[in-house]
C-alpha cells in the first residue's frame, strides 16, 4: 500500500473515531432529551460513515476488486438514522418530556 | 501509520460505548434509554469495521449488516410501543 493511501486511510479512520466519540459525549453531557437527540443522530452517523468509507478503500486496495459491502451499510445507516430520530422525537413529545429553558422551538404544538 | 492510528480509534470508540452505557443506566426517561441503545448498536458497527481493518479480514461485514438491520427494527418497535402502547395493531 502506498504511503499517501495510508495517509488518507489514517485521516478517515481518525475523523470517524473522533466524530463517534463526540456524538456519544453529546449524548452523555447535554441537558435535556431534545438536545441530546442531536449528538448521536448527526455526529455518530457521520463518524461511522467515515469509518465505513475508510474500510471500503482499504479492502479495495487488497487486490480483490472493489469492495461494496460497506457502501450498503453506509446507505442503510444514512437512510434509517433520520427515521429513528423522528420516531424518538415523536415518542418524547408524546410523553411530554421536560425541557430546559434554553431549548427553543414550539414543541407543545406537535404530538 | 495505520498501526498507530487504529489503537487510538479503538480507544475513542470504546470510550463512546462507555458513555452510552452511562446514559443507558442513568437516563431519566425511557426515550433516553432507547436513544442510548440506538447509539450503542451504531457504535458496535464502528467497532466491528475497525476490527475488520485491524485483522485484515472482510468476515465481519455480514455481522455488521445484520446488526444494522436488527438495531433499526428494535428502535422502531420500542418507539412504536411508547407512542401507541402496542407494536403491531
Amino acid at each position: 500500500m502506498s504511503s499517501w493511501m495510508e495517509l488518507i486511510l489514517s485521516f478517515l479512520i481518525l475523523t470517524g473515531a473522533i466524530f463517534t466519540f463526540i456524538g456519544s459525549l453529546g449524548l452523555a453531557r447535554l441537558r435535556d432529551f431534545y438536545t441530546r437527540l442531536h449528538g448521536p443522530t448527526k455526529a455518530t452517523t457521520l463518524g461511522v460513515g467515515s469509518l465505513l468509507v475508510a474500510s471500503s478503500i482499504y479492502f479495495s486496495n487488497q487486490g480483490q476488486g472493489i469492495s461494496l459491502h460497506e457502501i450498503l451499510i453506509t446507505l442503510f445507516l444514512f437512510i434509517t438514522a433520520p427515521v429513528s430520530a423522528h420516531l424518538l422525537a415523536k415518542a418524547a413529545l408524546h410523553q411530554k418530556l421536560p425541557r430546559t429553558k434554553e431549548t427553543r422551538g414550539n414543541t407543545d404544538e406537535g404530538a | 501509520m495505520l498501526t498507530l492510528v487504529i489503537p487510538v480509534a479503538f480507544a475513542l470508540v470504546a470510550a463512546a460505548v462507555a458513555l452510552n452505557f452511562w446514559r443507558l443506566l442513568q437516563g431519566p426517561s425511557s426515550p433516553d434509554r432507547i436513544l442510548a441503545l440506538d447509539t450503542l448498536y451504531v457504535n458496535t458497527i464502528a467497532l466491528l469495521v475497525l476490527l475488520g481493518i485491524h485483522l485484515g479480514t472482510s468476515l465481519y461485514f455480514e455481522a455488521a449488516l445484520l446488526i444494522a438491520l436488527m438495531g433499526f427494527v428494535g428502535t422502531v418497535a420500542l418507539c412504536k410501543y411508547l407512542l401507541r402502547g402496542d407494536i403491531i395493531e
